[in-house]
């Protein structure tokens, strides 16, 4: 067994109460169907529903009780 | 250029800075006649060590008389941080998650604040006041955290690098965080070299920008170096948000509105990095520096306080 570790590193990871971190490129559709491009190495998918700036995460959960947080 | 000295020691460094590299001398350098003294000191001193100075010989960053003035002068500051640190800590408790925890504890913290008076009230003056203040940082943006990286076990190493790609542009000058800065001041008609409004900054964002220069280039000290990081971050998106509303109220350039849009988005991610990634994988490796974590995240919170309570009162905001 190796010494030297082999660490995860998702490409999704959904933050506890937070965001949907996606990591690399990709397109993002959103509910009304119009089409987002991330510009970003890593970027935040609101998961709150509350941002105002859909479909990315702009910090708003922390504003909510917790029982409106994503899980 | 050297900043203008603040008191005698100041002063005398200054001198000292300037000599180098003439004749090796044992020079001496006198105490510091109040806080204001000491902090104008350190941080030139520091800024050796970053851009250094026009009129400065490089070797000056290593000069063995200036760097014990300069040791001398962080024990000071280091002890001071850690009393208020000490002060206050008794205060929160620790339980299974650590992201969850230092989220929580950043949360708790209570103190004025800067962006939703900015967002609602400020008027023109006051937050060109504001930005010169916050441009002795914002034009060496990320730097000091950058010291850190050797510093790191592999996993926080590589997730603080993911970080600081971003603020670093992404490999693209224009998207460098602290050029976007430079175009928001020309923007607002501010002037954009590195320092430039050194001489017109409060105690407060002397003492800001020195402790970030010293958690970053002390090993000892990663681990508040990242907390600093962290509360900075977990406290970034929605006051940038604030300031860029209250900066399009006024009818200010969009350029500098941008720049915090930017944030908004930005630091939504950085915080889950810095939090969750960068010093959660630091404390699972090396976890008798969790505590100098917390000691960060409070410094960066303690020290934006002490600044909102100073500029507030001398804007007149009642409490």
């Amino acid at each position: 067994m190796s010494d030297v570790p082999t660490y995860e590193h998702p490409d999704v990871v959904l933050c506890p109460g937070g965001p949907m971190l996606l990591r690399g490129k990709h397109v993002i559709e959103d509910s009304s169907g119009q089409l987002h491009e991330t510009t970003r190495r890593v970027t935040a998918l609101c998961r709150c529903d509350k941002s105002a700036r859909k479909p990315w995460c702009d910090g708003t959960h922390k504003l909510l009780p917790e029982k409106l947080t994503p899980s | 250029m050297l900043p203008k000295p603040r008191g005698p020691l100041s002063a005398a460094v200054f001198e000292s800075i300037r000599a180098i590299p003439a004749e090796p001398v044992a020079r001496t350098h006198p105490e510091a006649d109040g806080p204001e003294d000491a902090a104008v000191t350190l941080w030139a001193l520091y800024e050796l060590a970053y851009r250094g100075f026009d009129e400065v010989d490089e070797t000056a960053e290593w000069d063995p008389d200036l760097l014990a003035v300069r040791r001398r002068l962080e024990i000071e500051l280091e002890g001071r941080l850690r009393a208020r640190w000490e002060a206050y800590r008794s205060d929160h408790e620790r339980h299974d998650d650590f992201g969850e925890d230092l989220f929580a504890f950043i949360a708790a913290h209570d103190g004025r604040s800067l962006a939703r008076f900015v967002q609602t009230d400020a008027d023109e003056q006051q937050v060109l006041d504001l930005l010169r203040m916050k441009s002795v940082y914002h034009l060496k943006e990320s730097d000091p955290t950058a010291w850190v990286v050797p510093r790191l076990p592999t996993a926080s190493k590589a997730a603080l690098m993911e970080l600081q790609y971003d603020e670093y542009g992404s490999g693209d000058p224009n998207r460098v965080h602290a050029h976007l800065f430079a175009r928001g001041l020309e923007a607002v008609g501010l002037r954009t070299e590195y320092g430039a409004y050194l001489d017109d900054v409060p105690l407060e964002i002397l003492e800001q920008n020195n402790t970030m220069s010293l958690m970053g280039l002390h090993r000892r000290l990663r681990g508040a170096a990242l907390g600093h990081l962290a509360a900075f971050e977990a406290t970034s998106s929605l006051p940038s948000r604030q300031l860029s509303q209250g900066l399009q109220r006024l009818g200010m350039a969009p350029e500098m509105s941008a720049y915090y849009d930017e944030h908004v988005e930005a630091d939504a991610v950085h915080e889950q990095l810095a939090v969750r990634a960068i010093c959660g994988e630091l404390v699972a490796v090396e976890p008798e520096v969790t505590d100098d974590v917390y000691f960060g995240a409070y410094t960066c919170l303690d020290l934006e306080d002490r600044l909102a309570e100073l500029l507030l009162e001398r804007w007149g905001v009642a409490s």
